[in-house]
């Protein structure tokens, strides 16, 4: 008896799922967009403030009545689930924005290992793909289907070694970064690659692996190499640590950064030992740029703290999205994609972007922020 | 050779984290044979009671790591008396599963609680040394007494106490324990109360090293201490700490003066060369069973 009711349940659960998925094509009155953001796990704060800026992105549209597709008016309906900054996790939620929610695309993930991860299943279903923050290059290589809205790591390497030699005049670098992740493994290569071009000198490039709390090994290496910077290109979770251990070893050298420093946690754990500090990023809060100074102004009023650089480019991502779906003119994944790729010029928060033809990497600028009185100041601009 | 004995006090201070979280895993092996996978994650709870009771209550030092040894004595008894005591005699694989199920449990309600990265709260006003260039602080040298002493300690109560007698009979033979009038689920209590302290202080000095903890913290430095305690010989009280040890040293001198890349590989590679000398770890003693 109760085995034949468990049956009926489960012939129950398995008729209602495939009628939800029967239904799950779009719905005219209102456009379904995945969103993959690491709201849980080691970069925690950064996934939530990928969350709130892709709610007040949907919010401003739906306020304003909603996209416009063709004669029709849109709403749009954000899924927003938790990849944990794993790899792993990614690509079981890429699956599930996809076959499940059925979403006409998809924004994220944020650290490049996950986004890696969430790539050739975009691919291969056909979706549009934006990642707001994921620098590594190989992420859109020989896809048509994925775009980022940041810059990528071939020009952010740069721009920290030139920063290195000309701005520090700095002789000698070591390095310090996470071999087990895809974004701080390519960085640190591209710097070891364009370091030596400014006229420098690599002395040490050592690595530990993800959730390794004691750096003193190649920290003492790297002291013993006396280096002029000491560059440490991994995420804020980290830098606290990593910063500390080098001073109470005794390393004097600069250190330097990247795009992955950009969070709020970063100056709350990491306190007087990150003063003079300086690290890359995609935009500042504090430059006059008026579209950065509108969003940063309305985020703070509705969440009570700073944007980090990763929300103000999901954000952009979000925004560059609606854009090409308002040209697209339908709701069809392939012409979506198609809009995309001739984005031009659009204004966004984190600068202008556009894509070069056959390529989902815009040209943008890089700015150098240094870290003065327990706070993220804007040092220099850096155009490509 | 400044950086030499650098080193070596870079591999003393982790030697000692292995050594204080191994001594918990070998402690519940030693008396019920199991290898209790929570471990790991009991220590990282430590990390989180204590972080609380340092930033909420402003608590010192002494009483944070009293308040936290009691709770994670309790939340390990809790955990043998929910989980463990219902397969004490099934097969030992349910009992591993169980364990590493308790984990999870764990990672992730601590996870739903607080996802964010914690800092942990300055508990030990930190002073630095430096000798001859060599670099120290007094919370580098307390890390390295304190597990030193526990374990001195620990093999006091196993060979001179009350408790530790009954310990050594549970371990002996399981089954005679209750005939001789020996409370046996008291003494299991016990050990997992001990053994859940020990990654309460474990949890307390790594905050103060290591000042940042979330809710993964205790997966990877949990296996290291397992690994510690299987080289070392697990069971043994002594093994633990010197498993702990020789991982730290392996770990930092192949750093050091290897390629850090490859750190790990050879860590490990040199570990499982240990074990296929001494299949029973460094201290132990073949098992001869007879038929």
């Amino acid at each position: 008896m109760v085995k034949k009711v468990f049956l009926w349940l489960l012939v129950g659960a398995v008729a209602l799922t495939a009628a939800l998925l029967a239904t799950g094509s779009f719905a005219a009155s209102e456009v379904r967009i995945g969103v993959s953001a690491p709201l849980t796990g080691e970069i925690a704060p950064l996934g939530q403030s990928t969350k709130n800026a892709a709610l007040m992105a949907a919010d401003e549209i739906n306020a304003a009545g909603g996209l416009k597709v063709g004669k029709d008016r849109v709403k749009v309906r954000l899924i927003i689930e938790d990849d944990e900054n794993k790899p792993e996790s990614t690509a079981n939620v890429f699956q599930k924005l996809i076959y499940q929610d059925n979403v006409l695309a998809i924004v994220g993930s944020q650290s490049s290992k996950c986004t890696l991860a969430g790539v050739p299943i975009a691919e291969a279903a056909g979706v549009p793909q934006i990642t707001p923050w994921s620098t590594n290059p190989t992420v859109t290589v020989g896809k048509r289907y994925v775009f980022r809205a940041c810059f990528t790591d071939d020009f952010q390497g740069k721009v920290v070694a030139d920063f290195a030699a000309k701005n520090l005049k700095a002789k000698t670098a070591a390095v310090l970064y996470d071999v087990a992740s895809d974004y701080n493994k390519g960085i640190a290569e591209v710097f070891r690659r364009e370091f030596p071009k400014s006229g420098g000198r690599v002395v040490a490039f050592e690595s530990y692996t993800t959730g390794d709390r004691d750096f003193s090994a190649q920290l003492t290496k790297i002291k013993a190499a006396n280096p002029d910077v000491l560059f440490l290109p991994n995420y804020f979770n980290e830098i606290p640590l990593q910063v500390q251990q080098a001073r109470k070893l005794g390393i004097t050298a600069k250190i330097l950064g990247s795009d992955s420093w950009d969070n709020e946690v970063l100056l709350k754990a990491g306190g007087e030992d990150l003063e003079g500090t300086y690290f890359s990023n995609h935009y500042s809060p504090d430059i006059d740029r008026p579209q950065s100074r509108e969003f940063v102004k309305k985020y703070e009023a509705r969440f009570g703290q700073k944007p980090d650089a990763a929300g103000a480019l999901t954000y952009d991502a979000l925004r560059i999205l609606f854009a090409a779906i308002e040209k697209a003119g339908k709701l069809d994944r392939k012409a979506v994609r198609d809009a995309l790729a001739q984005t031009k010029g659009f204004a966004g928060v984190t600068g202008d972007i556009s894509y070069p033809a056959g390529s989902g990497d815009p040209v943008k600028s890089a700015v150098m922020i240094q870290i003065k009185g327990g706070q993220f100041r804007y040092s220099a601009t850096v155009n490509p | 050779m400044i950086i030499f004995f650098q080193q070596f006090l870079n591999a003393l201070q982790l030697g000692a984290i292995y050594a204080l979280i191994a001594l918990g895993y070998t402690m519940v092996y030693g008396i019920i044979r199991l290898i209790n996978f929570a471990h790991g994650d009991i220590f990282m709870v430590a990390a989180f009671i204590g972080f609380l009771a340092g930033t909420f209550l402003k608590l010192p030092l002494v009483p944070t790591l009293l308040l936290t040894m009691l709770f994670t004595a309790l939340l390990g008894v809790t955990i043998e008396r929910v989980a463990y005591r219902r397969l004490r005699y099934a097969p030992r694989v349910s009992a591993v599963i169980t364990a590493l199920g308790i984990g999870l449990f764990l990672e992730n309600f601590v996870r739903a609680l607080q996802p964010n990265p914690q800092v942990f709260p300055t508990l030990i006003g930190r002073q630095e040394y430096a000798f001859f260039g060599v670099a120290t602080s007094n919370v580098q040298v307390i890390i390295i007494a304190v597990s030193v002493g526990l374990m001195l300690l620990l093999r006091y109560i196993v060979q001179h106490t009350m408790l530790g007698k009954a310990m050594r009979a549970v371990s002996d033979n399981r089954d005679v324990v209750p005939l001789l009038g020996i409370n046996l689920n008291l003494v299991i209590s016990a050990t997992f109360a001990l053994g859940s302290a020990l990654a309460a202080v474990g949890g307390i000095f790594y905050g103060q090293a290591y000042p940042s903890i979330d809710p993964y913290m205790g997966i990877v430095i949990g296996w290291k201490a397992f690994i510690s305690a299987v080289v070392g010989g697990i069971g043994l009280i002594d093994g633990a700490m010197l498993g702990g040890f020789l991982l730290g040293f392996v770990e930092i001198f192949v750093a050091g003066y290897l390629v850090s890349t490859l750190r790990d590989g050879i860590a490990f590679t040199i570990l499982i060369l240990v074990l296929l000398l001494r299949p029973t770890g460094l201290l132990g003693r073949p098992v001869t069973k007879k038929v």
